[in-house]
């Protein structure tokens, strides 16, 4: 009896020390590299373009911003949101640290994002397009 | 006096007591400006919230692209509301994991205005009675909102530097 409480009681606790995890902390390379194996499954895929992440992430797509309307056309300075004029960091790594490092927190952002910018998902070609332009930029 | 008389006299007079009972409460209230009962018509922000009393999880989530309003300035039903629509939240998707949304929920609604009566939610702080009637136009000058710092009465900090705490006092106001 008290052996199979002991047993109980270690899972438990190793299960509660599982969960009390924050989420796994990823480097931005990790993120492309989980695009990349997403992106892979579409048809024609020929890896990600920097040159093509640039442009979509200064061009608008249909609505009344791109990204570069809230991230500023030069993603590793400070950007501004374009409606509250709330200070944004920088989003290119290579200025924060904090960017592409926490893979719910890059979800959520691009759901959020791709739908004011573009009214729909992006694809994983997409973003991982973005991801590798960012990557080039330089602080 | 007949009882006829006596009656109609006993009438007067109760009517009388009530008017006299009753007009001075109205007097009394003279923030009155809706149809419900109590001021500002039932629309009244609650009390500021007690040091330490937040929520992590609300603090970091709601202060992404504007600053996190306290909870008191809405009643609860206007937060589940706003919670509940977050995928157009005024033009933008601020949508939040179904876990995150919950919590974040259940911190909003328990620390809403407390002093809300009338049954109306708006989805907007600044529609509520209590924010028109302090910022009307004998309280603030036209030039203030057309400042560039200002940008939309929903820029509290703009002139409530302590806005993110619930700190609306007068003293602490810095207008621009």
């Amino acid at each position: 009896m008290s052996r199979v409480f002991h047993v109980s009681s270690l899972a438990l606790m190793a299960t509660l020390f599982l969960t009390a995890q924050p989420a796994v902390a990823e480097t931005p390379n990790e993120i492309q590299a989980a695009l990349k194996q997403e992106a892979a499954g579409a048809s024609g895929f020929q890896g990600f373009s920097a040159a093509r992440g640039e442009d979509f992430f200064k061009a608008k797509h249909g609505g009344e911003w791109s990204c570069a309307s809230c991230h500023s056309g030069n993603p590793a300075a400070p950007g501004k949101h374009a409606r509250t004029g709330k200070a944004i960091g920088p989003l290119a790594p290579s200025a924060n640290a904090e960017r592409f490092s926490n893979p719910k927190k890059v979800a959520k952002w691009f759901k959020r994002n791709c739908s004011d910018v573009l009214n729909r998902v992006c694809t994983p070609q997409e973003k991982g397009d973005v991801l590798a332009y960012l990557l080039t930029v330089k602080k | 006096m007949s009882i006829y008389n006596r009656k109609i006299f006993q009438a007067i007079a109760v009517v009388l007591l009530a008017l006299g009972v009753a007009l001075p409460a109205v007097q009394a209230d003279d923030d009155r400006d809706g149809k419900y009962v109590g001021k500002y018509g039932g629309e009244n922000r609650g009390k500021p919230l007690q040091l330490g009393q937040t929520n992590s999880k609300f603090q970091q989530e709601c202060s992404a692209c504007h600053i996190a309003y306290v909870p008191g300035l809405l009643p609860a039903e206007s937060w589940r509301r706003i919670m509940a629509g977050l995928g157009k939240h005024f033009g933008s998707n601020a949508s939040l994991d179904a876990e995150d949304s919950k919590e974040i929920t259940a911190f909003l609604v328990s620390n809403a205005s407390n002093r809300w009566s009338a049954p109306t939610a708006p989805l907007q702080i600044t529609e509520a009675n209590w924010f028109r009637r302090k910022h009307g136009e004998r309280e603030i000058r036209s030039s203030i909102w057309k400042n560039p710092h200002v940008k939309s009465p929903s820029n509290c900090a703009a002139c409530h530097p302590q806005a993110e705490r619930g700190d609306f006092s007068e003293r602490n106001i810095r207008m621009p």
